[in-house]
């Protein structure tokens, strides 16, 4: 193999994981390390910079960190259940025990004289007037209900998630100067573009539920809803209660936010049914667990069939029984087992089979092109539409996604919006900001806690089940004390610290080799990758996992590196008596809209390594 | 030396052996040994040969003497037993230990200091005595413990860390060890896995007395130009005479060797050690060619490694005593004690 590149930065920034994983690129452990210092201010600001709302997702972030932390790895065969960093939860920890930050919001530049509107105060757009605001843009955000917060405010339900936290996070952002027009629905694309604006953004979400269109729909019409209506409702307090028994369709996080506000709005007998097997479903496991925990079952590979009335007034439903079956290719068929049809009965039923987009508001001769599932055509990293001065972002840009996509999706229009209105290209993109610092403090001694933790992942506390089902607006997850915060901080095996060789000074002495409790380093003859990973001290496992190659050693040798389960304990340095091995932290930070993101502040296309 | 302990989390894929080990259950407490000492590799070794013979840690004991190098056993085996004697002496403690329990494997180790310096003696009469152990000596031509002074193996002409230069001629402790009657001798280097785990494997199911030279370069006191211990001379000058598979009987034999480039010798267990001839010529079931051999390539500078003499019909000490068959510990009461008959007989005979 060829000598490893780290100069490119997305090396090292792959082995970092989670902040890998992350959409906005997060610096998990550096805000974890915070955290298990007490430091929850900085630790809290590390996150706003990122993903602007930590108390919000720190509480309801879909978490694709967790999934990718290297911990699971590492603790597969090693006693425990294999579980990852509570990455999300810590977040929380810094969000619920910092002070005041106020002070530590951006300062807002004088005015630059250019005005950007914003349609829709989701997520996506508060990001973008996050990140213009203070370099002097005038940012108008327009919505249609009274508060900014999009569908973190109107579906994620307060049980999960309470008001006050969004009112918080959100005012941060309104603070910095924008304009916020409540209640003030955007009707006309061709009478927006009217205004002059120098931008618009348009991050108005994917808005529609879909419906079921089986028998009997429209005439038990009256206790049919569907769900992202009906949770907007209940949020808004429009809607405080529901019949005792209640069948809630599809297998999304919609579903399971719906049964679980059933639940609280006097459900009694409130079960999720859905088509797919329970393993397909797409609500997270920690969901479908939290559903299950509060009682309610979810029955799978039941396909809906009607929906069964006496004079229109609903009193259940009746559904096929399906079987999976896989064809040679894996794609999966439903196949009716032939068992005779189920029947439930209920008082109502929520219908949270999907959502989509709908641009009802859009022109569609205003130049805006869309594709043929409705979406604008858009440049993938750009957000920019076939107006120049149109982007798009969050769910409106590429379909329903989750809340930390949405921020990630503001970022980048951001970067384009200031791009685009200095005249530059916005198809260049700015590359991250890196630096790479040894932690060396003397012979044996690192300036970030080293010792691994053998503890397994610490549970979340939850309030008791009576009082948690009493009332939707009490919080179900209590968050982490301090101490425990402290203990699933130190599960964090900092893999931003990394293991970096220099191949000039290694005398081949075997001594990291010996030393690896993982054993994830091998020094053999080279070859190209596929051998090389046969050659390797321990089994390869997973191939998307980096091979750390050095050039050629005195012996004509190379040092291998297999990344997937790096403990990051430095021991390989410790022992090493030349120096050869050295743990670098290596930070990485996405450019932001500001000068840096232009032109002179080194522009490069951003490059991506190959898995 | 680190200060934190090896982490206890394990590669997802490490396998248990036959009875029911990780290689990670042979290790012992983290090396206070300097960063890059070729004696953690050696230890690496022993862990490694351990778990792949099976063996039960609680059956053997580790005995060594003093020096950086008998500091060792503490990092590996942590759930055997051990014993540290006094400087040079740990031949006579094992020849004691391996009377009174034969059923221990016994492994020896020690330096060139331990046992080529202050132990001599000791190591000379156990090779002689035919005591079955693996005798290792960790060999770095210094006494590292002691901040670097030559030990008896550093070769004439060869230059310390200052500069100055040894002017005495080196005990070689192989060509001893041959003269002296061990049934097993090897060469190796801590820098030389592959070579150095099956010598070890051979060693400790010899059935005599088995000696390693393991060449370990002190990176902190013999590892510089001038020095013959350092991890580049001994790369450059190493003379690997074979390379031995240990094949125990449930092996598959897949490789195939050209005419006399196979010796198979049969071990008293079952097992069969098998050397890949390196040198044609090269025998090693024949002492005098291996000395001859040996001194030969020691004129010219060159180390020469691999498995150099192995006799497959050893015998040891035991056998020589006519001892009993068990150990000393297995014996009841009735067995320890002949009765008052026994002892009047003997009283009568002294009378
Ligand atoms: C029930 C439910 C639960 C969810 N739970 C989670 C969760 O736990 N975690 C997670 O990460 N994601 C969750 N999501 C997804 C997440 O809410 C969205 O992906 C995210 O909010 C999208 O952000 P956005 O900025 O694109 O738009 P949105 O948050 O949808 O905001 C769009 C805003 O635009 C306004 N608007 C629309 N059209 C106009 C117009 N013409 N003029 C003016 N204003 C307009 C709307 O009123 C709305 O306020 C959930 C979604 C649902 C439906
Ligand atoms: C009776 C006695 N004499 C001298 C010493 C001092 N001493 C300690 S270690 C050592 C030499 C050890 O050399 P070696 O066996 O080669 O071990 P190394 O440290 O090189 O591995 C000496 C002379 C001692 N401990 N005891
Ligand atoms: S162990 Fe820590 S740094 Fe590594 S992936 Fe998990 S959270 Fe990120
Ligand atoms: S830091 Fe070094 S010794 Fe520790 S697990 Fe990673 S490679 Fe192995
Ligand atoms: S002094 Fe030499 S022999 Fe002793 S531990 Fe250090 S490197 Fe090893
Ligand atoms: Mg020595």
């Amino acid at each position: 193999m060829q000598r490893t590149d780290t100069a490119n930065p997305a090396w090292f920034h792959k082995v970092v994981d989670c902040q890998w994983a992350c959409p906005a690129h997060t610096p998990v452990p550096e805000y974890i390390r915070l955290i298990a210092q007490g430091r929850y201010d900085d630790a809290y600001m590390i996150n706003w910079a990122s993903n602007v709302f930590p108390g919000v997702l720190g509480r309801t972030c879909d978490r694709p960190c967790e999934p990718a932390c290297r911990r699971g790895r590492v603790e597969e065969n090693n006693g425990a259940h294999p579980e990852p960093v509570a990455i999300c939860r810590l977040k929380r920890v810094a969000a619920d025990m910092k002070g005041a930050v106020k002070s530590r919001m951006p300062a807002v530049a004088a005015k630059n004289g250019k005005r950007v509107a914003c349609v829709g105060a989701g997520p996506a757009s508060l990001t973008v007037a996050r990140d213009l605001a203070p370099l002097g843009y005038d940012v108008t955000v327009f919505d249609g209900e009274a508060r900014a917060g999009g569908f973190i405010r109107s579906q994620i339900p307060r049980f999960r998630l309470p008001e006050s936290v969004i009112d918080e996070e959100t005012g941060y952002i309104l603070d910095l100067g924008v304009t916020f027009k409540s209640g003030q629905r955007i009707d006309s694309m061709k009478a927006l573009l009217a205004e002059n604006y120098d931008a618009v953004f348009v991050g108005c979400g994917a808005p529609r539920g879909r419906d079921l269109d089986v028998p009997g729909r429209k005439e038990a019409a009256a206790n049919i809803h569907i769900g992202i209506d009906w949770l907007a409702s209940v949020s808004f307090g429009h809607i405080t209660s529901i019949g005792k028994r209640v069948i809630v369709l599809g297998g999304g996080n919609t579903a399971m936010d719906c049964c679980r506000s059933s639940k609280r709005l006097g459900g009694a007998d409130v079960k999720v049914i859905v088509r797919s097997g329970f393993e397909e479903m797409k609500a997270s496991p920690w969901e479908k667990e939290d559903a299950m925990h509060e009682g309610i079952p979810i029955i799978n590979y039941h396909v809906p069939k009607t929906f069964v009335h006496e004079n229109g007034k609903l009193t259940g439903m009746t559904f096929e029984i399906v079987r999976a079956e896989y064809d040679a290719k894996g794609r999966r068929s439903l196949v009716p087992t032939g068992e005779p049809d189920a029947f439930f009965p209920c008082d109502d039923v929520l219908v949270a089979v999907g959502q989509e987009n709908a641009f009802p508001w859009i022109e569609r001769d205003c130049g805006i092109e869309f594709d043929q599932w409705g979406l604008p055509k858009l440049g993938a990293e750009t957000h920019q539409s076939t107006v120049a001065k149109v982007f798009f972002g969050g769910d409106a840009a590429f379909g329903p996604k989750n809340i930390i996509t949405a921020v990630a999706h503001g970022h980048e229009a951001a970067v384009s919006i200031d791009r685009f209105l200095h005249g530059e290209d916005v198809r260049q993109r700015p590359a991250p900001m890196t630096n790479l610092v040894s932690q060396k403090m003397g012979i044996h001694e690192w300036s970030y806690d080293n010792d691994t933790s053998n503890d397994a992942r610490f549970k979340v506390p939850w309030a008791k089940a009576e009082m948690a089902l009493a009332s939707i607006k009490v919080e179900v997850e209590l968050g982490f004390d301090a101490a425990t915060a402290f203990k699933e901080a130190e599960r964090c095996l900092n893999c931003d610290v990394q293991t970096v060789f220099t191949e000039s000074a290694c005398i081949e002495c075997d001594a990291c080799v010996d030393i690896c409790p993982t054993d994830c380093l091998t020094i053999t003859k080279n070859g190209d990758e596929t051998d090389l990973r046969t050659r390797l001290t321990a089994p390869s496992r997973h191939l998307e996992q980096g091979l750390y190659v050095s050039g050629e050693l005195k012996t004509g040798r190379i040092m291998a590196k297999d990344e997937d389960v790096c403990l990051h304990c430095g021991l390989c340095a410790e022992r090493c008596p030349t120096g050869a091995w050295d743990m670098q932290k290596f930070r990485l930070d996405t450019t932001k809209a500001g000068s840096a993101c232009r032109n002179g502040a080194q522009v490069k296309v951003r490059e991506e390594v190959a898995a | 030396m680190t200060w934190i302990t090896k982490p206890k989390l394990h590669h997802p894929t490490l396998t248990k052996n036959k009875v029911g080990y990780t290689r990670r259950d042979y290790e012992g407490r983290i090396s206070t040994l300097c960063a890059g000492c070729g004696h953690d590799s050696i230890s690496a070794a022993i862990i490694q040969a351990c778990w792949e013979l099976d063996i039960q840690p609680h059956r053997v004991a580790k005995l060594s003497g003093i020096g950086c190098s008998s500091k060792t056993p503490d990092y590996f085996l942590g759930a055997s037993h051990g014993f540290n004697t006094v400087h040079g002496r740990m031949p006579s403690v094992l020849t004691g230990a391996n009377l009174a329990n034969r059923d221990l494997l016994y492994l020896g180790v020690s330096g060139d200091g331990d046992s080529a310096s202050i132990g001599l003696g000791q190591f000379a009469n156990a090779m002689r005595r035919g005591v079955r152990m693996a005798y290792i000596v960790e060999n770095n031509g210094v006494y590292g413990l002691t901040k670097g002074q030559f030990s008896a193996t550093a070769d004439r002409g060869s230059k310390s860390k200052k500069g100055v230069v040894n002017s005495d001629s080196p005990v070689d402790l192989v060509g001893l060890a041959l003269q002296l009657g061990a049934t097993y001798v090897a060469r190796s280097f801590s820098g030389d896995k592959e070579q150095l785990v099956p010598l070890i494997k051979g060693a400790m199911e010899h059935g005599g007395a088995a000696f390693i030279d393991v060449i370990s370069p002190c990176v902190t006191f013999n590892n510089h130009a001038g020095s013959t211990k350092s991890y580049d001379y001994v790369r450059e000058h190493n003379d690997a005479v074979s390379r031995i598979d240990f094949i125990t009987s449930r092996d598959e034999i897949t490789t195939s060797y050209a005419p006399g480039e196979l010796v198979e010798v049969p071990q008293h267990d079952g097992t069969t050690l098998r050397l890949r001839k390196l040198h044609q010529e090269y025998d090693p079931t024949d002492r005098l060619a291996a000395m001859t051999y040996m001194h030969k390539q020691q004129a010219r500078g060159e180390i020469v490694t691999g498995l150099l003499y192995v006799d497959p019909l050893a015998t040891d000490l035991h056998t020589a005593l006519n001892t009993s068959e068990h150990a000393l510990n297995s014996f009841n009461a009735a067995q320890l004690c002949p009765g008052s008959k026994a002892l009047e007989k003997i009283n009568a005979a002294l009378r």
